[in-house]
């Protein structure tokens, strides 16, 4: 089949020279290890897993024929020279490294072909010259791909910089150097302006940074990310796969994206391809790369603005419009085989979205989350495709990144592809790490994102509609009846269900099996909710919520399920108790009409008491996860204010503030920068407060 | 032989009517009580209501008591950081289970001008960490806990349930003691307070574990309650034990000491060693109660002869039995009707069906227990007494336990029966009783008049459990007959024969039995099946000692 079709564009010798692979090893963890390894598998490719210690539990890990460890240190992926030698142990012809980690590193794409063996992924050259900022830009503009008109230099005379901008055409970004967080930027819309924010932009700089020097840069008021996967071989051919625009982005990171971009004409969508071969071409490129541009929505122009030298984690959007297996194509390039189909071949259709599953808590600054994953369901309808780490029992380790997964969903429009992300989501149970599926949720469902031409796409989607996707509706009364009512449930232990005393309705006469529990929604921490749940039979029961009282009648189901019935409503929801998640004895999951509540049992102050605890209000701050220290910056008997900034930590490769929770005076900081510490253990303790 | 069996012609064996197979679904067809009650019928409807007034009137006193004390009392005891009693219950008990509350009508209307509701003392059976505990916790809203005659009573019967049965004891003090005003009557005598602790004792040697959990003062006597446990817990700050509280002190010795000090949490776990853990507030208290009762290591379900398979609800309305039975005694019905709203899947199995009548005799499962019923169809003839005593020498032979259906105007009178040895059957039937040896359940759903009582295993007899309908009357006689009697042998005062005819009409009430510990309390008569499914596994889920009793010499 490949060599027919190879034969309308390609030279046949070069075909002859080209052998199929025999045998690969994937450089990298998770679900791109099972992404690679299944479509190696499918063409007879064998395949060898690496995998830390740390990992070693993982599907990853097991489910391949072959699994090498790579030690116990979690930077085992980077280990240029021990990967090598696995791959030479373990008889691979070829090293395909993923993304991330050692996929766009130079030096180990050389060391790789020196020792003899093939990279899956573009000539040493071209990962070089993608590789510098500036030696990237000089090749784009040599090969006409339109780069953000800007001047970088070292000429800092404020008339040539007025020039320059004039040159750039307004509206322009004035940028410090050495800038951040917003320190000496200025946005300038016109020539008068120019001089005075200049000024001003330098005279912040020199007290922010000690260094006044700036460049200028075209300013983009409404930017979207939009990027084309483009694919070459080594005979010449040169193609682009479509493109994405993946705006929904925090902390720089893409959340979701999507194929084709919303919102642009053909003829533009076209120039982005053919500028992106272009450039493709002008670094001699071969295999799968991204060139990723800038997108004026107002101006609708685009800048080229670097090009990604291997297989991105979007990638599957691309696979689910144009009915391509990218590792198929890149696994064909890597062993001499031209590109299995031509430019005019490759049809788009319909419309496609991935979510990127983060462990992490969206609505608290998308602090990072791992641990035990207690219960894990799949999505079914709609046969969506998820890419996944994970499986249920599985652990989240701290030690890498927070995304787990990506689902995949194609609709024959955007609107019907957001509506079955919606419907996937909503089947997607994750109970474990906090994650950002219900974020998704939200976002998908606020007008500015909706529709075939979306209003509000760009990269300061999420900043832009902060307070529209902080709105979560409050949990409602018979979720937290069904929470108290399951917890209840699952204390009745299997032996016990043949017993009388379980199966026949609780004392006559007077009922004094009333239990009260207060649960809080974890997810707004909202004040908690008293729910008092009175058990009338071995499955009915009466509760009460907020004042309102309900007939219920409930009953608890294999495989972490809750039938449940109230009104005219009845439903089979998932429900984890905490007797399924050792060590998270607090905790209570309801997946109600495709919410997840996440509640905590409120823990009386008793039991904090018999713990050893204090009653009343806490006096130490401790790590909300595992994490490393890297920063204190208060000392003992020092006095904070709430909100102040008392530590960095770092976890999952992302670094978080821990404030203040109360005014007082700082008596021990147990930890220094450096330090790794679990979960619980106290960072700051302070004095007592005076009664 | 083989030939001749081969040369049989096969035609022969089809036209035969023999089944060796039958399955099994029809062999228990055969014992599916069928019912011929029209729910419609304005007789039913009018004896249903009669017998909902009842239990409407009984609902609201049930209502009233388990409140406890005063509101006044409430609210001071709440105010101390205290739990009201039934509550402190309820969290020991495991989640969804039942609580058998035993006698709670204890003390109803039995001292003039004072209302000592459930005798100031919630007992009863409930689940702890799996374990089946009988649960003795005094109620400090009621006369600060303190023990009425009553109250040592039931005490006393809660420590005899739990004697019989085998079942761990844990007892949650909160209590001033004796009553003084009544000393008389609940310090000095053999079934006195006394017993209490005998019992403790007792028990504790046969391996019945005692536990405290001490939420409030124990003075005096009450002090051995935990001292006389086998493992004890005291809230720190709320918990006193000691022989004699301050004032006793001041005036025998003139030491003037604090409770605290005199007998508080901390000084009994750290000095006195009284109490052997100290919690800080009574919810720990109670969990750490919970795991007391964890470690026990003691059997939870293991000797339980109930199959465990699908337990099948009556295949009839149980509330229907209000309408069978209405509130009049002398309106007849067929007891099976009775049964088949009680027992597993509506089945039983008869024995001597045809024989005398009116004794209904069979067995049944109860929430997959075997069990033998013996309920009454009239006055007990000679034949039906010998029919009961051979129905329970089997159940003896078969360890199955009786349940007793309790509706008896008395055995039959007249010179015929007499002639026919009515006093020696009797006796048979009273002597297998009392030598069956197996677990024995009463249930008064009728009259429990004269010797009847005795025959049916009446509280005299040990049932392990005795309840009562609300419908249910006890006396040697009926009052009519009982003023008809005593104007003819002699008192021809026709005032004083009507006031006699009043006071054992209302003596013969349930609710004054039941405030006497007559019974174990009143039940609903839907409430019957599993009331009496929480009896027999109170008394065979458990550890479980097999009595191997011989009868007594039988009269013939």
């Amino acid at each position: 089949m490949v060599l027919r079709l190879a034969r309308k564009y390609s030279s046949s010798a070069a075909v002859r020279s080209a052998k199929p692979l025999r045998s690969v090893m994937v450089a990298n963890r998770g679900e791109i290890t099972h992404r690679v390894a299944d479509t190696a598998a499918n063409m007879g490719i064998k395949v060898t897993a690496i995998y830390t210690e740390p990992d070693s539990e993982l599907p990853f890990a097991t489910e391949g024929p072959t699994n090498a460890s790579i030690g116990s240190a979690s930077d085992g992926y980077l280990k240029m020279d021990e990967i090598i030698r696995l791959a030479k142990e373990t008889n691979s012809e070829a090293i395909h490294p993923g993304y991330g980690f050692l996929s766009e590193n130079a030096i180990f794409a050389k060391k790789v072909r020196d020792a003899g063996l093939i990279f899956v992924g573009p000539p040493q050259g071209a990962i070089e010259a993608m590789g510098s900022k500036s030696r990237s830009k000089e090749i784009m503009e040599a090969a006409g791909v339109p780069c953000v008109p800007g001047y970088h230099g070292e000429n800092q005379d404020v008339n040539f910089l007025a020039e320059k901008a004039d040159e750039i055409t307004y509206p322009v970004l004035i940028k410090a150097v050495l800038g951040g967080g917003g320190k000496g930027m200025r946005i300038v819309n016109s020539k008068e302006e120019f001089l005075p924010e200049l000024e001003s932009a330098k005279s912040e700089a020199r007290s922010a940074f000690g260094d006044d020097r700036v460049l200028v840069e075209k300013y983009i008021a409404v930017p979207r990310h939009v990027e084309v996967q483009v694919f070459a071989d080594n005979h010449g051919n040169v193609v682009a796969l479509g493109e994405r625009d993946c705006s929904v982005q925090r902390r720089h990171q893409k959340i979701l994206e999507e194929s084709p971009a919303p919102g642009l004409d053909l003829a533009t969508r076209q120039d982005l391809w053919a500028k992106a071969r272009d450039a493709a071409r002008a670094v001699g490129y071969q295999g799968a790369g991204t060139v990723e541009f800038i997108f004026d929505n107002e101006s609708g122009k685009f800048y080229f603005m670097e090009m990604n030298t291997r297989l991105q984690v979007e990638h599957p959007v691309t696979e689910s419009v144009t009915n391509v297996d990218l590792v198929e194509w890149q696994l064909l390039v890597a062993a001499g085989f031209p590109l299995p189909k031509t430019q005019e071949q490759i049809s788009i259709t319909g419309h496609a979205f991935e979510t990127r599953i983060y462990c992490e808590d969206p609505d608290k600054g998308f602090l990072p989350s791992s641990g035990k994953i207690f219960h894990l369901q799949k999505p079914t309808s709609g046969s969506p495709r998820l890419d996944i780490t994970f499986e249920s029992g599985s652990t989240v380790s701290p030690l890498y990144d927070p995304m787990i997964g990506k689902l995949i969903v194609h609709g024959r429009n955007r609107g019907e592809a957001i509506n079955k992300m919606l419907r996937a989501l909503d089947e997607l149970e994750i109970v474990g790490p906090v994650t950002n599926i219900d974020f998704v949720k939200r976002i998908l469902k606020t007008e500015a994102f909706g529709g075939e031409e979306p209003s509000g796409l760009e990269t300061g989607f999420i900043p832009n509609h902060a307070e529209e996707l902080a709105q979560i509706p409050p949990v409602r009364n018979d979720v937290y009846a069904q929470a108290a009512i399951g917890a209840i449930l699952t204390e009745q232990k299997p032996e016990t269900l043949t017993s009388a005393f379980f199966t026949a309705p609780p004392s006559p006469w007077t009922n004094i099996q009333n239990r009260k529990v207060a649960l809080q929604d974890l997810t707004t921490e909202t004040d908690p909710a008293e729910v008092t749940v009175w058990q009338v039979d071995a499955d009915k029961f009466v509760a009460e919520v907020n004042g309102e009282k309900m007939d219920i009648e409930a009953r608890l189901l294999p495989g972490n399920k809750l039938f449940f019935k109230t009104g005219l409503r009845q439903a089979v929801n998932t429900f984890v108790a905490p007797a399924a998640m050792p060590g998270a004895s607090r905790l209570l999951h309801v997946f109600d009409q495709g919410r997840h509540n996440r509640l905590a049992i409120v823990e009386p102050e008793w039991v904090t008491v018999a713990l050893g605890g204090k009653a009343g209000p806490a006096n130490s701050v401790v790590a909300p996860m595992p994490c490393k220290v890297t920063k204190v910056n208060v000392e003992a008997g020092q006095s904070v204010k709430k909100d102040d900034i008392l530590i960095i930590i770092e976890s999952m490769k992302m670094e978080t503030t821990i404030r203040s929770p109360i005014d007082g005076v700082v008596k021990r900081v147990p930890h220094g920068p450096g330090s790794i510490v679990k979960q619980g253990i106290e960072l700051i303790e302070f004095e007592d407060a005076e009664e | 032989m083989r030939s001749a069996v081969l040369t049989r012609p096969a035609m022969r064996l089809g036209r035969r009517k023999v089944h060796t197979y039958v399955a099994s679904g029809i062999q228990n067809q055969m014992s599916v009580l069928k019912t011929k009650i029209d729910s419609s019928d304005p007789e039913f409807v009018q004896r249903s209501q009669a017998m909902k007034d009842l239990i409407s009137e009984l609902d609201q006193l049930h209502a009233k008591f388990a409140l406890g004390g005063s509101e006044k009392a409430r609210q001071k005891h709440i105010s101390r950081n205290k739990l009201l009693v039934r509550d402190r219950i309820a969290s020991l008990i495991d989640p969804g289970s039942a609580f058998l509350e035993l006698s709670p009508l204890a003390g109803y209307e039995l001292y003039p001008g004072e209302e000592v509701p459930s005798g100031g003392l919630v007992t009863g059976i409930g689940t702890i960490s799996g374990v089946r505990c009988l649960i003795v916790a005094n109620d400090a809203t009621v006369k600060g806990g303190t023990y009425y005659p009553i109250t040592v009573r039931k005490h006393l019967r809660a420590q005899e349930i739990a004697i019989e049965n085998n079942l761990p004891c844990v007892y949650l003090v909160d209590s001033g003691g004796a009553n003084l005003p009544h000393q008389s009557d609940v310090f000095p005598g053999h079934e006195h307070f006394g017993r209490i602790f005998f019992n403790q004792s007792t028990m504790s040697g046969k391996n019945i574990p005692q536990l405290s959990l001490v939420l409030g003062p124990c003075t005096a006597g009450g002090a051995y309650v935990p001292a006389m446990s086998d493992e004890t817990i005291i809230v720190k700050g709320g918990g006193h034990i000691f022989l004699a509280g301050p004032p006793l002190v001041k005036a025998a010795t003139g030491e003037v000491v604090s409770a605290e000090d005199l007998g508080g949490g901390e000084m009994h776990a750290t000095v006195s060693g009284v109490v052997d853990h100290l919690v800080e507030s009574e919810p720990e208290g109670i969990a750490r109660m919970r795991q007391a009762v964890a470690m026990l290591n003691y059997p939870k379900n293991n000797v339980t002869t109930a199959d465990p398979s699908i337990v099948a609800e009556p295949l009839y309305d149980p509330t229907e039995i209000d309408g069978v039975v209405g509130d009049n005694l002398r309106v007849a019905y067929d007891v099976r009707e009775v049964i088949s709203r009680i027992v597993d899947g509506s089945e039983f199995a008869e024995f001597k069906r045809e024989y005398g009548t009116t004794l209904v005799t069979g067995w049944s499962k109860l929430y997959g227990h075997p069990i033998g019923i013996l309920a009454n169809q009239g006055p007990l003839f000679s034949e039906s007494a010998l029919k009961g005593a051979h129905f329970i020498e089997l159940c003896k032979q078969r360890d199955i336990p009786l349940v007793f259906l309790q509706n008896i105007s008395g055995f039959m009178v007249g010179s015929a029966a007499e002639r026919g040895g009515i006093a020696k059957n009797g006796a048979k039937l009273v002597n297998a009783v009392v030598g069956s040896g197996v677990e024995r359940f009463t249930v008064l759903i009728g009259g429990s008049y004269g010797a009847g009582n005795y025959g049916m295993c009446g509280r005299a007899y040990s049932p392990r459990f005795l309840f009562s309908w609300p419908n249910s009357r006890t006396a040697v006689m009926g009052a009519e007959q009982l003023a008809s009697v005593m104007s003819t042998v002699g008192s021809k005062n026709a005032e004083a024969t009507e006031k006699l005819r009043a006071q054992i009409e209302s003596e013969s009430d349930v609710k004054f039995g039941s405030a006497r510990l007559w019974d174990d309390g009143i039940i609903k008569p839907s409430d019957t099946r599993r009331v009496l499914g929480l009896a027999i596994e109170a008394s065979r889920g458990g550890r479980r000692t097999v009595d191997h009793k011989n009868f007594g010499v039988w009269r013939m």
